[in-house]
């Protein structure tokens, strides 16, 4: 959105001699520039891309047995691979439950910290300080709350004369608690973004609003809340793509279990290639990963061009 | 080629120098030595102790000890090491790893190192139940250094309560059904408050399920690690039950039991009984708010335990003065005055029956007797799980055993599963 | 901007109560892991499940931690770990963005096009391939190894080209016909107005890369390259089980200095973290 709100330096000047010449050597200059940054991007993100598409076409080599070429073998076998399944299917209700449920939350922590309540500095601080916590330290301290019996969630159950329950350990809880966790290391960081939009947004509508006697719900749902609109798709890809990008959680709390319930895409990559280093199959299941993102950021490119028409 | 030469004559005439007031000129050879750290405490410090002791003894043998992390870390790198790079020449690695690194093409057996009859007495000392993991093929692969195995810990005072005798644990699988039956406690709205036994089922469910199974007398591999027995019916009916100790008895949390917290179970006496590794005694033995006692766990169709825990191998790119280095550096290091040492630092099992005649030991247990108790389980040991393409067998069975024990599975349905998918995976292997 | 949510008529005091109470209990809830950290690592570990006020405090707890792992070393590697990071993207960053931002050249919308697939396609994902080619370089287990996958930010260049663009184009024409060349332009002119947004990617750079876990677990294995949250997992992660007390001062030590600068910084942490998310 800054990009239409940047003021155009790029119209045509009407006197532009030396941006003539900026231009014309510019070329050379231009990709002198850039040439760090190329190199290792192309090292580390599209040549890894491409890498993992070849590989993915050859058999692991082990030992004194090189690698060779085996066609589709792989993706055959992922096809039947029911962990393979299982953890698609895992992510993709990991992804549903969390990314709404962390936006809802940081669009309505934002109002919030942005309205008139009472120690409202106290807490956004609240709010937004899981973001700078460690993933891998705070998920310890989560094990803890979810720990049977006297963990901290069942204490203050007994205290409703609830049981014991054994969160992370039955198949059916397991993965809604490690999207508890997602969901609130996430939200005061969405909440951010949240902020920042609403704080540009002109006052004087408000205060229009207000004159006129419109509810609140009102003027939220038919001002605020398109106006947010951008924003909310900006958090919306951010929330995709860290549902596929981040397992850390995984590794403390769960490793996977019980029987592969709360085994995510990444996770499973990461076992397969470093626990029982077939880095074949591990690129293979990296390819899925890949087509997912790449399905995500075509999404995000056709909504974008239609809403530019549509403004 | 005289590269290596001029450098060893190099070091030569350092070492023959500085060894000139002794009359000697001997070369130097040094070592790098990898180590995990799987148990709290301050592990760097002894194996830094234990090394510079070594090398008082050995002017001529440099050790370089390098923690590596966790068993993980420590396979990674020295695999990532022999894939080019600085491979070290010994390190500490799960024994159950023994054949992942046979693939890798990375050892050498010790009958290639072993040459006098002192060593060949040496490599006879050992418990056999820590030999099953360290020998295939005839060859042995593997020297055991940090070896443990699981054993019973129970709360006297939870005991007392229930009425039943503090100092006698259950002896057989009918007896800790009965005990656990008296030991579950609930409250008045009916919520359990403690359970009788606790076997912890995550990350490595496959291990204590192991002395279900050991105690059921079945075994879940063969020995050349190319076959899993998974859907014996004898595994089947450990598993069942196991499954029904919390199912059909409830006297065992319902689902998967976290390894990591069951310790502060027992502390919190959640539960009146658990099963973990020999590791844990020093643990307890400082946090326990109750007397406890540690006893072998029960049997059925015999006694038994799966082994755990790390060997010494030593790598097949180092030159032969370095194996024979490392070789006279592991016999040092499992010598029965070091093995004791280390045993009581840090509580592994001592790994010859030579270490537990030493005074150290004999005065260790008659201040501690519930150290010796892994020691006398070991004659019922058999071989933790391993086999070829090691870690993804034992998912194989670590999804099986977590299915059946939330109820997603039968039992049967379960480790017919596992069956199919671990003969997959071994397929490659025969 | 209070104005923003119209206290419109028929709404009681009630309705704000409510709401009031609704935003702290939240905020209560967001704040419990920390809360129970602090609690347990300054308490005895019998306290770490039993929560009685009159509990005696203790830094024991922080004097095993320290103890039992090499934190000093994990803190010192994390610190190389970022600041080489951030140093590199900084730089290589700013070169690309005045490129893209300033010169027009054949290829350069689309070489942009390929720079905003690593915000997509980021080097987490690709670990697989990426381990492959540390391998080949030597660095698997150093700490360059960890971060050279990340020195170029796609995040980076977008954000600098961004802001280059609203420089107008008259200053730096100036500069241009008293002889000034294109990197004293850049460093006199361009970098100076684009402060804001240096400061912003910073602060997001380090907290990221300080908290970054999975890529450091698999390319470091020993203590001289393993940053905090790789020697925290290994620290929380041994045969014995969990001794909360021990973890959670572990925890906080391993967080405090990020947590103490969030602390003391919190206005420019916020706003730096809006800023970067402003597109």
């Amino acid at each position: 959105m800054a990009e239409s709100l940047a003021p155009s330096v790029d119209r045509p000047s009407t006197r532009r001699p030396a941006g003539r010449a900026a231009a014309g050597q510019g070329g050379l200059a231009g990709w002198l520039l850039l040439l760090p940054a190329a190199v290792l991007l192309a090292a580390f993100t599209h040549y890894p891309a491409v890498a993992t598409f070849l590989h993915s076409l050859y058999s692991t080599p082990r030992g004194s047995r090189p690698a060779h070429f085996v066609g589709l073998d792989n993706y055959q076998a992922m096809i039947q691979d029911p962990v393979f399944w299982q953890s698609l299917w895992n992510n993709a209700v990991y992804a549903l439950g969390t990314i709404p449920a962390a936006i809802a939350l940081a669009l309505v922590m934002a109002l919030w910290v942005n309205g008139r309540i009472r120690g409202r500095g106290l807490l956004r601080l609240a709010y937004f300080t899981p973001t700078v916590l460690p993933m891998i330290a705070v998920a310890n301290i989560w094990l803890f709350f979810y720990t049977p019996d006297y963990g901290l969630i069942d204490q203050v159950g007994h205290l409703f004369g609830a049981g014991a329950h054994n969160w992370l350990g039955s198949r059916s809880t397991a993965l809604a608690c490690l999207m508890v966790v997602t969901v609130w290391k996430e939200a005061g960081f969405f909440m951010i973004f949240y902020l920042a939009a609403l704080q540009q947004i002109a006052p004087v509508l408000g205060e229009a609003a207000a004159i006129e006697g419109a509810g609140r719900w009102y003027f939220f749902r038919r001002v605020t809340f398109p106006l947010l609109m951008p924003t909310t798709l900006f958090v919306l890809v951010n929330a995709v793509i860290n549902a596929f990008r981040v397992v850390d959680h995984v590794v403390v709390m769960t490793r996977g279990g019980p029987d592969n319930a709360t085994e995510l895409l990444l996770f499973y990559i990461y076992e397969v290639a470093f626990k029982f280093w077939d880095t074949a199959y591990g690129a293979t299941l990296t390819m899925v990963l890949l087509a997912i993102l790449a399905a995500v950021a075509l999404g995000q490119f056709l909504y974008f061009d239609k809403r530019v028409h549509y403004r | 080629m005289r590269d290596r030469l001029t450098r060893l004559l190099g070091t030569a005439l350092v070492a023959g120098g500085l060894a000139l007031g002794a009359g000697a000129a001997r070369a130097e050879t040094s070592l790098e030595f990898y180590y995990p750290v799987a148990v709290g405490g301050p592990i760097t410090k002894i194996v830094d102790g234990m090394v510079a002791d070594f090398e008082k003894g050995h002017p001529d043998i440099k050790v370089k000890p390098i923690y590596a992390g966790s068993y993980q870390d420590t396979i990674t790198k020295v695999l990532t090491a022999i894939k080019g790079g600085d491979v070290p020449q010994l390190s500490v690695i799960l024994s159950v790893d023994m054949f992942t690194l046979i693939d890798e093409d990375a050892i050498v057996p010790y009958e290639s190192l072993v040459k006098t009859e002192a060593d060949k007495a040496w490599l006879k000392g050992f418990y056999p139940a820590f030999m099953e993991n360290s020998q295939t093929g005839g060859k042995t692969w593997g020297i055991p250094f940090q070896r443990s195995t699981v054993v019973m810990y129970w709360n006297k005072e939870a005991f007392k309560e229930a009425g039943l005798d503090p100092e006698t644990p259950p002896q057989t699988w009918d007896e800790l059904v009965a005990f656990g039956k008296k030991l579950t406690k609930k409250d008045a709205s009916g919520n359990v408050t403690r359970w009788g036994v606790q076997i912890p089922s995550s990350g490595f469910p496959y291990w204590l399920f192991q002395a279900l199974t050991t105690q059921n007398d079945v075994r879940l591999m063969n020995g050349d690690g190319t076959e899993t027995h998974f859907d014996d019916p004898k595994v089947v009916e450990a598993l069942q039950y196991w499954v029904d100790l919390s199912r059909k008895w409830q006297i065992h949390a319902p689902g998967i039991v976290e390894w990591g917290t069951t310790p502060k179970d027992f502390f919190e006496g959640k539960t009146a009984i658990m099963w973990t590794t020999t590791g844990n005694l020093t643990n307890v033995r400082k946090n326990a708010p109750f007397p406890f006692g540690v006893a072998m766990l029960p049997e059925h169709a015999r006694r038994g335990t799966p082994t755990g825990g790390g060997n010494f191998y030593i790598f097949k790119k180092s030159t032969p003065e370095q194996k024979a280095a490392a070789l006279t550096f592991i016999e040092w290091m499992t010598s029965p005055e070091r093995a004791a040492q280390w045993g009581i630092e840090t509580g592994y099992v001592a790994v010859s029956p030579a270490a537990w005649e030493t005074p150290e030991m004999k005065a260790y247990v008659k201040d501690f007797p519930p150290a010796a108790v892994a020691r006398d389980q070991l004659q019922y040991a058999f071989a933790e799980l391993s086999t070829h393409d090691n870690q993804r067998v034992t998912k194989a069975l670590n999804d099986g055993l977590q299915a059946a024990l939330t109820g997603a599975k039968t039992p049967a349905e379960a480790m017919k599963d596992s069956q199919a998918e671990a003969k997959r995976i071994l397929r490659a292997y025969q | 901007m209070s104005a923003l949510v119209p206290a419109a008529e028929g709404e009681g005091a009630a309705g704000r109560l409510l709401e009031t109470a609704g935003a702290w209990l939240l905020g209560l809830v967001w704040a419990l892991p920390l809360v129970y950290a602090l609690w347990t690592a300054f308490h005895p570990s019998a306290y770490s499940a039993r929560f009685d006020l009159l509990a005696p405090l203790t830094l024991e707890n922080f004097v095993r931690a320290w103890a039992a792992a090499p934190f000093a070393r994990y803190f010192l590697n994390s610190f190389l770990l970022v600041t080489s990071i951030l140093a590199v993207q900084l730089v290589l960053s700013t070169l690309a963005a005045f490129a893209f931002a300033r010169f027009s050249f054949r290829g350069r919308d689309l070489l942009f096009a390929l720079v905003l697939v690593q915000l997509m396609v980021m080097p987490d994902v690709l670990i697989v391939e990426n381990y492959r080619t540390l391998r080949w370089l030597g660095l698997i287990d150093s700490v360059l190894g960890i971060g050279l996958p990340y020195m170029a930010s796609a995040f980076a260049i977008f954000l600098l080209r961004q802001t280059f663009k609203t420089v107008p184009r008259e200053l730096d024409e100036a500069a241009r016909v008293e002889g000034c060349s294109y990197l004293r332009l850049l460093w006199k002119v361009y970098v100076p107005l684009a402060r804001p947004t240096y400061v912003a990617f910073g602060l997001v750079s380090v907290s990221y890369h300080w908290n970054n876990f999975l890529w450091p677990l698999i390319v470091t294995n020993s203590v001289t390259t393993r940053p905090v949250t790789v020697g925290l997992s290994v620290f929380a992660s041994t045969d014995q089980g969990i001794d909360w007390s021990v973890i959670t001062a572990a925890t906080l030590l391993s967080t405090a200095p990020l947590l103490l600068a969030f602390l003391l910084f919190q206005r420019q942490f916020v706003q730096s973290f809006m800023r970067a998310g402003i597109r």
